[in-house]
């Protein structure tokens, strides 16, 4: 049994997969990377997804009009990335009490709104894989990379322009510099809570397309919870990463393919009990965690609220 | 000085500001008092005060971090208002912090461009900038690479790219908050060397700083504050120390404590070999080999960041060795815990005393007996014995004049001063056999200073052996009856107090052996 697993056709499947469900992990985790860098830790991520999958699904359910259903998750990302930012930059919160606050007002209100505005689980006919003529034919990589939809084309070409943002532009430069010593940066006329809102604002943005990534692209449905903790991983990936985008961009895939292999694992019926097949993907998030964790210095400002001394 | 009033960088000088009858007020405080003072191209104007006396409000008005309530600015004759740092620096005055503000994990040229627009737009322009760093470095002597990070860099070389940072956005007047703190006696000539070369070029230079004879021999003219007001505006000429320590004061300064003979004892506290790390890892203590007597206050001059502080936690147990011995009193305690050294009478004036000091959120009276609190006269059977408490509070508060309004207030309300009283009274009231010292005086003004160094020579004269770790020469030179140099993590020489000068100590502090001193 576990032969099969090793067959050419299988192997391209739980690749193909893995980039697949790497999307949702990639919009959120470099939208957290930018607010982190910053020094804003936002647990809320979760609570953002899921509020912008359901606000695109609906929209798109609605309408029929996946892009409308798009705008509408960065809209109401956004919207969540400002009232964060609100709360952690210019009020000061503890940054992880609110943000878990504000992943259980994205759990229980997108519950509610599907309650109330959809009642059953419906689905939509999502993003469509993308045919690129002669890249998709080719053996293999056809498969693996060229056949997928854009939204998974958008993540991964998210990553380079994170990076490119961050080190080669006047404003990367001063998010790195909010992040490690807020202090010298405002001595400089650098506004730390312009940077900062824009940072937990973009984050909310690129939370609500992962949400969307999911409710309208990759499974085509919502319902409660649909999430199920993928944001909370995104912000660990962040930490994994060592906060650079091509480091979150390892974690993801290492993630999603382990993922895509368990969910294999229990399609061809090879007999794992499949709780454990499920635990694989935390488990592997706490090991990683421990082994990087220690080895890669956070911005030194993260999660510490700024104000000017006196 | 150039004729038409432009500096080397191409920007304007500022031929004069003035500050008139600036009074700013903070709830309960007047802060500044209707101060007057002005700084003309070309000069160095000191500007000296106690802590508390008003000078860094009276700078921060300047560098627009504070409005001032009442008085105004004048620049070249005209009234201008400055609103925030980016203001001032527009109007081209630069501040140069006493804790630098520079970005650890960037680069200098990144540190230098930050917050200013690229000639690229959006994108940074840093091979550009990296070449005006440079020009910037050669004119003016700040060798610094624009490429290195700032961590790499060593305490002087982050002070220069503060400099460059300022020149680089073309400041005409500079602020510069005690520059030569963590310098050591030939940094701080090289400095002094920078300042004048700038001075010469038009700018204006404001120079704050504590040690006396720094201000008289780099400044034309100083002015003093003290309680918010302005004392006195003069030239330098025919200012002596001791005519600026009574101006700051207001009374007469003991400049130099006095050293009674005191017959050197036993040995008390010996490293031998002693290596530690430090937080991040690296090699802190190289084989540190020293001796404290009985009835000697043995001074450890070095640069900050030698490994003075992994020493002072190595000695009172708070880091781990990686090798070589600590004995105290013969016996070794190498690895012993803090509780058991305590036992053994080893007490300790931490560096910093706000937060290894004391418990800052504790009652005055909580903090004196922090560290005997588990044992009789202050508790019996795990419950405190609160009145015991109280007399002993209050015997020490008057004992060692701490100023707070009862025993019963949080030490954080304390001034600093206050706070190392408390420190103090705690430590030397259990006549302990060996004392370790870190910056004891560091931030507190004058007359605090003359406690501590009052209390200091007491304890020496009582038999203690006591361990003196300074980064103030002048401190270590007035004190000690020996002087050991750290460098890099090992003891470069050590100096009777009789052959110590600030010259042979300075050498050693930047890393020459002591054969060729």
């Amino acid at each position: 049994m576990i032969s099969e697993l090793f067959s050419a056709t299988v192997l391209i499947g739980i690749i193909a997969s893995g980039i697949r469900l790497a999307t949702p992990y990639l919009y959120a985790a470099i939208g957290e990377t930018f607010g982190q860098r910053s020094g804003v830790l936002n647990l809320g991520v979760e609570g953002q997804m899921l509020l912008g999958a359901f606000a695109a699904f609906y929209v798109a359910f609605t309408t029929g009009n996946l892009w409308l259903g798009l705008l509408a998750a960065a809209v109401v990302g956004a919207l969540m990335g400002l009232a964060m930012a609100f709360v952690s930059v210019t009020l000061h919160a503890e940054q992880g009490i609110s943000g878990i606050g504000f992943y259980l007002f994205g759990l229980g209100v997108s519950d509610l709104l599907f309650q109330r505005m959809l009642g059953t689980v419906e689905t939509v006919n999502g993003f469509q894989p993308i045919y690129i003529r002669g890249l998709s034919d080719l053996p293999v990589l056809g498969r693996i990379l060229f056949s997928q939809n854009i939204l998974v084309y958008g993540a991964f070409v998210l990553v380079p322009i994170a990076w490119f943002v961050l080190n080669k532009t006047t404003l990367g430069l001063k998010i790195r510099a909010v992040g490690e010593n807020p202090q010298a940066a405002d001595s400089l006329g650098v506004s730390v809570n312009r940077v900062r809102y824009f940072t937990v604002t973009l984050g909310g943005v690129l939370s609500g397309i992962a949400g969307a990534s999911l409710s309208i692209a990759l499974l085509n449905v919502f319902q409660q919870n649909l999430t199920s903790g993928l944001g909370f991983i995104a912000v660990a990936l962040v930490y994994f990463g060592g906060w650079r985008p091509a480091g979150v961009l390892l974690g993801a895939l290492l993630f999603s393919m382990v993922n895509s292999l368990q969910l294999w694992v229990q399609v061809l019926g090879i007999p794992v009990p499949s709780d454990i097949a499920v635990m694989m993907p935390y488990v592997l998030t706490i090991v990683a965690l421990i082994l990087t964790v220690q080895r890669v210095r956070s911005p030194s400002a993260l999660s510490k609220p700024f104000q000017r001394e006196g | 000085m150039s004729d038409n009033g432009n500096l080397p960088s191409g920007k304007p000088r500022i031929d004069h500001l003035e500050m008139r009858g600036i009074t700013k007020r903070f709830p309960g405080v007047l802060a500044n008092d209707r101060v007057d003072f002005d700084v003309r191209a070309g000069e160095v104007h000191a500007l000296l005060g106690e802590n508390g006396a008003g000078k860094s409000t009276l700078m921060k008005v300047l560098y627009g971090m504070y409005q001032p309530d009442e008085g105004e600015i004048r620049l070249n004759g005209e009234r201008v208002e400055i609103k925030s740092p980016v203001d001032a620096i527009n109007k081209g005055i630069g501040m140069i912090h006493q804790h630098f503000m520079l970005v650890e994990s960037l680069t200098v040229v990144e540190n230098v461009v930050l917050g200013l627009p690229s000639s690229r737009g959006p994108l940074t322009d840093l091979d550009r900038a990296s070449k005006r760093i440079r020009e910037l470095a050669d004119f003016y002597g700040l060798q610094v690479d624009p490429d290195a990070y700032i961590w790499q860099l060593a305490v002087g070389q982050k002070q220069r790219v503060e400099i460059i940072k300022a020149l680089y956005r073309g400041a005409a007047l500079l602020i510069l908050d005690e520059p030569t703190a963590v310098l050591t006696p030939q940094e701080v000539n090289e400095f002094f060397d920078t300042m004048r070369h700038m001075v010469k070029d038009g700018h204006a230079i404001i120079f704050i700083s504590h040690k006396l004879h720094e201000v008289i021999d780099i400044s034309d003219r100083v002015t003093v504050l003290r309680d918010g007001r302005l004392i006195d505006t003069c030239s330098i000429e025919g200012c002596t120390k001791s005519s600026l320590a009574e101006m700051m004061v207001g009374r007469e300064v003991i400049m130099k404590p006095y050293r009674a003979e005191v017959e050197r004892g036993a040995v008390r506290l010996a490293l031998q070999n002693v290596h530690a790390l430090s937080d991040r890892e690296t090699p802190a203590l190289r084989g540190v080999n020293l001796e404290v007597h009985s009835g000697e206050i043995l001074g450890l001059a070095g640069v900050s960041g030698n490994g003075q502080r992994e020493l002072a936690e190595v000695i009172t147990g708070l880091r781990q060795t990686t090798g070589g011995q600590i004995l105290l009193e013969g016996e070794s305690v190498t690895g012993r815990p803090p509780g058991e050294l305590t036992a053994r009478m080893l007490a300790y004036i931490p560096e910093e005393r706000m937060k290894d000091g004391m418990i800052q959120a504790f009652t005055v009276a909580e903090n004196l007996i922090l560290r005997d609190h588990h044992k009789e006269p202050f508790s019996r059977s795990g419950f405190l014995l609160l009145r015991i408490i109280a007399e002993f509070a209050d015997k020490l508060i008057e004992r060692f004049k701490v100023k707070t309004p009862s025993r019963e207030t949080p030490a954080k309300s304390l001034s600093g001063g206050n706070i190392q009283k408390v420190v103090l009274a705690r430590e030397l009231s259990r006549q302990p056999r060996v004392l370790i010292a870190a910056q004891p005086t560091r931030g507190l003004d004058i007359g605090a200073m003359e406690y501590v160094h009052a209390r200091l020579l007491e304890q020496r004269q009582a038999g203690t052996a006591i361990l003196l770790i300074s980064e103030d020469l002048d401190e270590v030179l007035a004190l000690s009856d020996r002087i050991a140099v750290i460098f890099e993590g090992r003891i470069m020489g050590i100096l009777d107090c009789a052959e110590a000068t600030p010259e042979r100590l300075g050498l050693l502090m930047a890393g020459v052996e002591s054969e060729t001193v």
